[in-house]
């Protein structure tokens, strides 16, 4: 109960009417770098950290809290209705958010993306406040073989959105695992597929991918099929808002996708994406609806990833609150802000700093309240968007994708880049192959590579710390059964229901 | 017309930036020179925060009325580099901030170009490493961790920054004085501070070397052991030898330091090393530098230019050793 007192106190600090208005704008500011692609949490705060000498501690951090909560929220809204991706995090509500969209249900798409996050975010915060020193134990138990063994789960995740064909999927995923290769190989510092190119070390945005995939791609597609008259646009089907229908089929993935969030979250190298990819793998397989997941987009899809992006940076404060460690970009920048102010984030941060780390995290509280509220009456303004012609709107994606693009590094390079992956997922989408298996490799084969890569070091070379460890067995028992427990399944239907006329002589 | 609202919803934020900018910005002492701030690096990391402390100080002792920063990110500043010698050449009151770890990473990533095409005008600021080992680690002294390494290099895995970063350049030092061959070496990197802290604290790992900062409050709260420190000297509250003290002869400083483009006159590089001598001897720099665990190594001109030809040998050497140049 002392963690109640705690919190009340918070309240207090963040209830002041400069406090709130520090909050506001942070999260009006982070809805809108949350909607353009290649502004950040990270870089926004980065920019804004000379803010820092002017202003006390408590208002600039529920400024800053503000901005990172904001994004996760913004994100969302582009990929939903133009399929570009702000963040990282929101790759996976593309898939069948853009779909929802297109068919009408856009509203309910964003609707339920905001609701979700709203629902998923407080779930995440009240588990800052209430559960960070059990979950960050938990965490750091997380060793590179139990991260490797993690990322063989995610993998499985690939059969989800593998499309009608597992070769053409398949296909998919190892071109994404080659792009993810690009650039300096973190063990070795040595440099890979680079072409000696100085813009290529760093290798290939993965927002700069998905964007090109989806929105370039997308749209070179369309103006091929101009005259087709194929694919075309429904702004608005049914009523703006959710049915009750989309409800109840979309509280369920809220609650799944917050429980997945949060702990991974709070993984050192964890990461947002990791979690969106898990949630909607699972939604798709407990779906009463299969049929609506890549046609005309099911909710839960939508709502499952993007409680999960919004629980998981609620879990990226824990490590940063309890410990001192950034696990994220922003969580460094904001590490670095404390810097300015003399204060050195550690694991002392709590007791020294009291007043400043509770009035942050009930800020947090007050962020996500602002935050629903500023976004479901926007979502009748951002649903018009789809009123616009087709040629109108595609070219506006164009200009988007590629100021968004430039936005990130200011590289001329990145932008030869995103029109090579964008005429790529042209010719994707013309020879139907999927998209999404790229995107996912190149997030998680350059993870899966180091995590693997660092365990051997580390065991010197020993292959048993994959089945030793008990997490790591754990885990590689759960991909194990989510890959072969479906055929295995069907093995044994098959046979109950056919063994008897195969057994010659019985009965 | 949506797109109209989009357009206008981004210049909003925009602008919403710029006014906290602007607002920061109160006017300066007359006649005051303008200058331009490179950072090779994008915005929030060491060397961003280093140029922006540089440039609040400048503006705080009326040294300059403004300043203007770029940044240039990528590859450890090999990609900014090429951009700040071709574009900027010949140019005044400019800037670069670079570190030991652009000069490892032009080895690293065989860049075209390197430091000694632009004009050194001083060495700022230095971290110290820290050599650290988890709390209930049988390693008790910085002896006892040589012993092991000694014994079998394989067994002791050390986790750090990226690979060929002032951290592994650092590893390869310890490793190459105490007589174990640098390739033996079981060196896990970690792409960021905070990765190979949790590394450290879930005992996965044996030991690990990072700049002092990263570890200081964890030392503090007992959760890590400090057994050396890469300075010259013994440093105020920090109770721990320096390499040297614990049998290990290495000194290492991850240094920061300013230049300015090729081709500047003497008369502007003059005057840019007399207004970085004046900034460092602030107060206010001090008191940053206090606040940011940046240790002040003062170093121009000349001196400085001699330095960097001698840490780039070391570094090339110890580079070879590990096998990354």
């Amino acid at each position: 109960m002392e963690t109640l007192g705690h919190l009340a106190h918070g309240f207090s600090v963040a209830f002041t009417p400069v406090n709130l208005m520090w909050c506001l704008l942070g999260t009006t500011l982070g809805t809108a770098i949350g909607v353009l692609p290649g502004l950040g949490p990270a870089l926004t705060i980065a920019l804004l950290l000379p803010i820092t000498y002017q202003v006390a501690p408590e208002a600039s951090f529920i400024l800053f809290a503000g901005i990172y909560y904001g994004a996760m929220y913004g994100g969302s809204t582009t990929s939903i209705l133009l399929n570009t991706p702000g963040e990282s995090a929101t790759i996976v509500t593309a898939l069948e958010g853009n779909r929802m969209a297109r068919s009408g249900r856009g509203g309910a798409a964003l609707a339920t993306s905001a609701i979700g996050s709203f629902v998923a975010g407080t779930i995440g915060t009240m588990g800052v406040a209430f559960l960070a020193p059990v979950v960050v134990k938990f965490a750091l138990a997380f060793g590179p073989a139990e991260y490797f063994s993690l990322m063989v789960l995610a993998f499985i995740t690939v059969s989800a959105v593998l499309g009608s064909s597992s070769v053409r999927g398949l296909t998919s995923l190892f071109a994404g695992f080659v792009i993810g290769m690009i650039g300096v190989d973190l063990q070795t510092g040595q440099p890979r597929f680079t072409f000696g190119t100085n813009e290529l070390l760093d290798g290939v945005d993965v927002i700069i991918a998905a964007v090109g995939l989806f929105a370039v791609g997308e749209t070179l597609y369309m103006a091929s099929r101009r005259y087709a008259g194929k694919d075309e646009i429904v702004p608005l089907k049914g009523s703006l808002y959710m049915t009750a229908a989309e409800w109840g089929r979309s509280w369920k993935p809220w609650l799944r996708g917050a429980a997945i969030g949060f702990p991974i979250g709070a993984m050192p190298a964890g990461g947002a994406e990791i979690p969106t990819f898990l949630s909607y793998a699972i939604e798709k397989k407990l779906s009463k609806h299969k049929e609506e997941f890549g046609t005309v987009g099911a909710i839960e899809g939508v709502a499952g990833p993007e409680a999960a992006n919004n629980a998981s940076a609620a879990g990226v404060l824990v490590p940063m609150l309890t410990l001192g460690l950034p696990t994220s970009a922003t969580a460094a920048i904001m590490l670095s802000a404390f810097q300015s102010y003399g204060i050195n984030p550690g694991p002392l941060l709590l007791t020294t700093q009291g007043d400043l780390v509770w009035g942050l995290i009930a800020s947090l509280f007050i962020a996500n309240v602002i935050l629903v509220i500023l976004n479901l009456p926007l979502i009748g303004l951002w649903v018009r968007l789809l009123k616009i012609p087709a040629p109108q709107l595609y070219a506006g994606i164009l200009v988007f994708a590629t100021v968004g693009t430039y936005g990130i590094s200011q590289s001329p390079i990145d932008l030869v880049i995103l029109y090579l992956l964008g005429a790529a997922g042209f010719l994707m989408r013309r020879f139907d192959f999927p998209t999404a298996p790229v995107i996912i490799g190149m997030i998680l084969g350059p993870l899966a590579e180091t995590q693997f890569r660092r365990a051997m070091t580390i065991s010197n070379g020993d292959w048993s710390v994959f089945y030793t460890h008990k997490l790591s067995l754990t885990l590689l028992t759960l991909a194990f059964i989510g890959l072969a427990g479906p055929h295995i399944w069907a093995f044994i239907e098959h046979r109950r229901r056919r063994g008897p006329e195969h057994v010659p002589g019985d009965a | 017309m949506l797109n109209r609202r989009r357009f206008l919803m981004s210049t909003a934020a925009a602008g919403a930036a710029g006014l906290v900018a602007s607002h920061l910005s109160p006017a300066f002492a007359e006649g005051a020179p303008q200058i331009q701030i490179f950072v090779p690096a994008a915005p929030g990391g060491g060397w961003d925060q280093t140029g922006r402390t540089i440039d609040q100080v400048l503006r705080s002792e009326k040294l300059i009325s403004g300043s203007q920063i770029t940044n240039v990110g990528g590859a450890g500043g090999t990609v900014g580099l090429p951009q700040f010698i071709s574009q900027w050449n010949g140019k005044g009151n400019t800037l670069m901030v670079a570190g030991m770890v652009m000069v490892g990473a032009i080895i690293a990533n065989k860049s075209a170009n390197n430091l000694t095409e632009v004009t050194p005008i001083a060495r700022l600021t230095g971290e110290f490493e820290a050599l650290v080992v988890p709390a209930d680690s049988p390693f008790k002294t910085a002896a006892d961790f040589v012993a092991a390494l000694k014994a079998d290099p394989t067994k002791v895995p050390v986790a750090g920054g990226s690979a060929g970063g002032s951290d592994h350049i650092l590893f390869g030092l310890i490793a190459k004085t105490v007589g174990v061959p640098a390739t033996n070496l079981s060196y896990v990197p970690f792409a960021g501070g905070g990765e190979a802290l949790s590394a450290l604290l879930g005992n996965q790992v044996a030991a690990g070397i990072s700049g002092f900062g990263e570890f200081s409050e964890q030392i503090k709260a007992g959760a890590l052991r400090l057994l050396a420190i890469s300075a010259d000297k013994r440093q105020d509250g920090i109770d721990a030898p320096t390499m040297r003290e614990a049998g290990i002869d290495v000194e290492l400083f991850n240094w920061r330091g300013v230049f300015a483009p090729p081709g500047v006159s003497d008369a502007d590089k003059a005057a840019m090393v007399t207004m970085i001598e004046t900034m460092a001897k602030s107060d206010a720099w001090a008191t940053e530098c206090k606040n940011r665990n940046w240790t002040p190594i003062l170093l121009t001109g000349d001196d400085y230019a001699k330095f960097l030809t001698e840490d780039t040998a070391r570094i090339t050497a110890i580079l070879k050793d590990l096998g990354l140049a």
